[in-house]
This record gives C-alpha cells, structure tokens and sequence, in this order.
C-alpha cells in the first residue's frame, strides 16, 4: 500500500490561511483585499501575520466600500490580476450585490465572451452564535441562482485548505462561503495537502435506508444524526454537496438510486432555496426511484434571531434531522 | 457654568455619561459570565458625544443609532432595564431579544433602532425626515453613525438627497478614528469628514467630541439651524472609544500609548473637573452619583435576570404584520 504521509494538527482557519499564502506563493498576480484583512488580521483571523510577510500591496486594508472594493476586485481580475477578495459576511455582500450580479457574472457573456473575471470573493456565511438578523443569514443559496459564477461551501479541513487554488485557476469568478462556526474546527491534514477538485459532491458516511445532502457546517449535524441512527440500526447516506453550482446531481442521483429515499438540510430558507432546486431536480431525475416524498429540513422562515434559545429553534438541529429521518423510514 | 440651572444640568449629563460607563463596565462583566452574548461594542470612551447630542434633540424628534448604540440609547431615554433585558435575551426586553446589543429599537423614544450594517441607518434617516418634512412635522432626525460608515456608499448617496431636498436631518459623525482595526489614515484620502459635508452644500462643522459642553453647544447650533428650514447639518465629534471594538479584539492596531494618550481627556474626567474647579461641587457629589448610577445598574440587571424567555412557538411572530398590528 502507499506510504502515509506525515499529518499536521491543524484548523479550518489555518488551513485557508495555508491556502492563501500558497497561491500568494506561487502566483504573483494574487493579492488579497478586503476590510480589515491587513493591520488587524482579519475579522475572523484568517489572514493574521500575512500583512507582515506579504507587505501592504499584496494584503491590502480596504475602507468600509463594499460594492468599490469588489467592483475594484472584478476590474482587477479583468485587468490581468488574480484577486482574492474578502467580504467580512454574507449579509455585508449584499452592499456589492450589484457588482457581483451585474458585473462579475455577466461580462464573460455579454462580451460575446471577450473578456473574463478570474475573482475570488470569499466570505462568511451562517448563524450559530447570537449575531442577530443582520449577520447570521445563509445566503450561499441565494448566489446558486446565478449563472456565471461557481459557488463553493467548504465544509471539511481538505476542502478549506484545498479549494483555493482551483478556484483561483477557474477562468471565471468563484465565491467561497465560509460557515463562521466552522473557523475553529481542527483536525489533521496531510502535511503536502493539495488542491481538491471542486467539481464533485463527496459522500462522507455511506448507508442504504436514506440520503441525507447538506453542506456547510449543516453537514456536521448530518453526520452526527448519522451516528446516532446507525445506532437505532437506520443506515443513512451523507453527502456533501461541496459546490453549490454547479450543483453535482449524479452523486446525489447515484445514492437515491440506492436508498430510495432523500431529505435534504440546509441552513438556509425553505423557501426558493438551495434545498427546493435539489428537491426539483430529484423530481425531475428520479422520481420513479423515490419511495416516498423528498423531505427538507432547513431554517424557519424568520430574520435569525438573536436570543439563543429562538436561534437554536430556527436552525436545523441534530434532532430535528434525526426525527425527519426516523419519520421517512418508517413510512416506507 | 454659573448659573444653577447650568450647573444642575451640568451634573445630570455627568450622571448620565457616569450611567453609561458604569452599565457599560457591567455588560462588559456579564458578557465574560456569558450572561451577554452576540457581538458587544462598547461606547467607553465617546460618552460624551451621546449625552451631548442628545440634550439638544426633543423628544418628537428621531434618533437612527448604530450597533454601538447602548450610549446613544441611554442618553435618549431608553430604559437602561430593557436594554439589559435585550442583551439577554429576554422578551422584556426593547426588542423582545429578538436582537441583541446591537439592535435596540423603542418606538417610544422614537429610537428607530441600532442598526449592525455600517451606514445602513444613513438612508433610513434620509427617509424618516422626509416623511417628517412632508408631514410638516418641524422635527430633527440625528442619525449617528462612525468615521468608517464615511467610506460607504450610502453616506455619499445620502448627503447628496438630503442636501439636495433640504431634509432636516442631523448627520452625526462620531469619529473615533477606527473602523474595527483600520486606522482613519488607511481608509481616507481626504480624512476631514466635515469637508465632506460642504462639499454635498450642507453645513458642516467639527468639534471636541470628548468635550460633552462643546458638543452639546455644537449639536445645539446643528438642530436650530435644521429647525429653520435650513436643510441638512453634518456634526463631526471627534472622539476615542477606549475599549476594543468588539470583545473579540486584540487590539493589534494601535499601541497601549496611544490609548493611555486619550484616557488623559476621559470626558467624565473632564466634566468633573470643570464642575470641582467651578466649585459647588466636591467628592461627596460624585459619591453620590456614582451610587445613584450603581443602583440604577444594579436594578437593570436584577430586571434582566427576572426577564422571561419567549416561547418558542413564537419564533416566527413578527416576521409580518399580526391582524391586531395592523
Ligand atoms: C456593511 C458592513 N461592513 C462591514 C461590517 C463589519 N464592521 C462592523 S463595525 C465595523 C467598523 C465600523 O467603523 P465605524 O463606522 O468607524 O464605527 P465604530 O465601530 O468605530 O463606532 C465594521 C467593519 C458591517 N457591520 N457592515
Ligand atoms: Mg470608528
């Protein structure tokens, strides 16, 4: 067998902290801009003590101008650079909202494909520490719906280390959302972690009863309700949808084909979200294969609220995963 | 500060810029008991400006506050009970805990809520004076907002239309030369905010904003001038805010120096001072405002402790109009 190689402890903020400095390293058209990215290390520390290796071109402190910095970002990536942009959160990208839909996803096609936007946005994304209905929404979803850019949910060590650089290699823009419970996470990695591909789904607990599809840092209650219904002897499948467009059907297919049976959580809204186009496409791919109806569970239909009991009733929760699972296994 | 009257209302802006610290210091221990949680940002340091201000507003005019607004909402009234309940949690408290530190709302007050999207308030402010202009109401909006809500967008978009349309709002910039860690000078080309203003045609001023005299006597100038029909004012206090910006910060960006510098002209410091050299007013005073202020804390917390937690069945009220609103 192949030789193991050596593993370094490390932690979701690291490892995109690794990422960054490598393709910093390896390209010279990379640089890195966004609000307090620089002196202050990041807002979620994930480019501390690059300002003082890179120098203050390359990790460059931005004012509080979200729709100039990414438009600049856009203008820089058609410009011949390979920006990294970092927009504090999800809720704050809503200020550059317009750049992103109207700029960066359009240009390669109404320019007849003459020019294109190699940009990286990443971001943080999600609720789970009493932040309140102005920065804990999971809006990845919302994104999905635009033609033109990749969107990537790095759940898992690999993929924060690893998704970089290919999306930097993409000829087109990419936005990375950064769950903000996942920052803290720690683990190993292969001390040489490489580049991941971000074109494919991923199923990281197998079973035959049902499949459960997630992302993000939902995708950790998945898998926890993995565990404990295996112990109740239901086998679930768990699938990290990793990039959520393009959406990859054929893993998910491939596992109904398989359990017959589909419940997807997502920390978005039930509404028009990411879980009713999977849920479509179910439909419209494997109707025939499903034993009874497609199941969701994902956020109450409210702004996140602040107090922690009303928070944790509006995000999906490991039980509330377990009992949809429990119900449609015995339903069919 | 002759007179009585200028001294008594001298005291109660010491004591109301003394509650502020004090609850202040108090939320700061409770969110290390995990009492508080969210995001806390602490307004030690720019009392001042607040208790300043908002001697120069009547109560039918309106207030647009940040997510550093637990000052600003003191200062305008808002009970400090409820502001302690909301940092809670509970259902007692102003937003029913629905949002935190940095989204205290009291309709009451006409404190149209701390808003956690840095200018997001600007606009808003435009459009409650508007509403207040055609209505031919003859009030203020005093939106406050910080040096680095400056960079946005929405500032730039929102002087324009209130000069432009003559809207009677107070723009309140409280520059305490830091937006979380990104110093004034990384971040301005042109780091004189009230230039901004004349350069949108409105009238614009700066003053010490450590200085709650002058800033009262400032923002006293800035609302009577809006209160004639002259249109729009921008106010620039320049001021510190002592603490980190938010307790998860390590204060990286700036040196123990520069801090200890600008303690030097702590504004309760400077107020007391004045009042002692004025004499009239002695140690014993400050005693006993400092156990006023003590009880008033005291009694918020207690408030906030006997709060209650709403049911979760009511997770999604108020996400649109009950009949009973309506
Ligand atoms: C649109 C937006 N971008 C970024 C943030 C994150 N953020 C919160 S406070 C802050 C600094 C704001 O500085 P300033 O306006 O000077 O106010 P201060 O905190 O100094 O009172 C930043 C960057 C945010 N809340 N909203
Ligand atoms: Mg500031």
């Amino acid at each position: 067998m192949s030789k193991q190689s050596a593993t370094v402890e490390t932690s979701y903020r690291e490892a995109l902290k690794e990422a960054i400095r490598e393709a910093m390293t390896r390209d010279e058209r990379v640089f890195l801009m966004g609000e307090d990215v620089g002196h202050y290390g990041g807002c979620y520390a994930v480019s501390k003590g690059l300002l003082a290796e890179f120098g203050p071109e390359r990790i460059r402190d931005t004012p509080l101008s979200e729709s100039a910095f990414v438009g600049a970002g856009i203008g820089a990536a058609l410009g011949g650079m390979r920006p990294i942009v970092e927009v504090m959160t999800v809720n704050f990208s809503l200020l550059a909202l317009d750049q992103i839909m109207n700029n960066a996803a359009t240009i390669r096609h109404m320019s007849g494909g003459q020019f294109n936007v190699p940009l990286v946005i990443r971001m943080a994304t999600g609720a789970g520490k009493q932040l309140a209905a102005q920065h804990a929404h999971s809006l990845e979803g919302w994104y999905a719906h635009i033609p033109g850019i990749r969107i990537l949910a790095p759940a898992t060590l690999e993929d924060a280390r690893g998704m970089l650089w290919p999306a930097l290699l993409d000829p087109d823009p990419v936005l990375i959302f950064e769950n903000n419970t996942l920052y803290n996470l720690e683990g190993t990695l292969p001390e040489n972690a490489v580049a991941v591909d971000i074109d494919k789904a991923k199923v990281m607990h197998t079973g035959n009863d049902l499949t459960i599809i997630s992302y993000s840092a939902s995708l950790f209650k998945c898998l926890d309700a993995a565990k404990a219904l295996s112990r109740e002897g239901v086998e679930a499948e768990v699938i990290d949808l990793r990039t959520l467009r393009p959406l990859d059907d054929a893993t998910y297919l491939a596992s109904i084909a398989k359990t017959h049976r589909a419940l997807i959580v997502d920390e978005g809204w039930r509404s028009g979200g990411i879980s009713a186009e999977i849920s479509a496409r179910i439909m419209e791919q494997a109707f025939y294969e499903l034993d009874i109806p497609v199941e969701r569970v994902c956020s109450a239909e409210v702004p996140i609220p602040y107090a922690r009991h009303l928070e944790e009733a509006a995000l999906p929760q490991v039980d509330t995963i377990i009992a949809a699972a429990k119900r449609m296994v015995s339903h069919g | 500060m002759n007179s009585t009257i200028d001294r008594e209302h001298a005291i109660d802006q010491l004591r109301m810029m003394l509650l502020i610290r004090r609850f202040e210091e108090k939320s700061a221990e409770l969110y290390s008991a995990s009492k508080i949680r969210g995001f806390l940002h602490l307004y030690i340091g720019e009392e001042a400006v607040a208790v300043g201000v908002m001697a120069s507003l009547a109560p039918e005019d309106g207030v647009v506050a940040t997510y550093r607004e637990h000052g600003q909402a003191l200062a305008r009234g808002v009970s400090a009970n409820r502001i302690m309940a909301e940092m809670y949690g509970k259902q007692e408290g102003c937003s029913r805990g629905r949002g935190g530190s940095m989204h205290i709302f009291d309709a009451a007050t006409r404190f149209y809520g701390g808003n956690a999207i840095v200018a997001g308030g600007i606009p808003l402010a435009v459009g409650l004076a508007l509403a207040e202009m055609m209505r031919g109401c003859n009030t203020v909006t005093c939106c406050f907002f910080g040096d680095g809500a400056v960079a946005e967008g929405y500032f730039h978009e929102s002087m324009n239309l209130a000069a432009l349309w003559k809207l009677p709002v107070l723009f309140l910039c409280e520059n305490n030369l830091y937006a979380m860690g990104t110093a004034i000078r990384y971040t301005q080309a042109a780091p004189d905010i009230a230039a901004k203003g004349a350069a949108y045609g409105m009238k614009a001023t700066a003053v010490d904003g450590m200085d709650v005299v002058a800033v009262e006597g400032a923002a006293r100038a800035a609302a009577d001038h809006i209160r004639k029909g002259n249109g729009p004012y921008l106010l620039e206090c320049r001021t510190y805010r002592f603490r980190p910006h938010s307790m998860f910060d390590t204060e990286l960006y700036r040196t123990r120096d520069e801090v200890n510098q600008w303690k030097k002209r702590d504004p309760i410091d400077l107020l007391a001072r004045r009042l002692y050299d004025t004499g009239g007013f002695n140690d014993q005073d400050m005693d006993v405002l400092e156990q006023s202020v003590a009880v008033e804390v005291e009694a918020a917390v207690a408030f906030a402790e006997a709060g209650t937690l709403e049911p979760v069945e009511d997770l999604t009220r108020f996400v649109n109009s009950e009949r009973s609103d309506a």
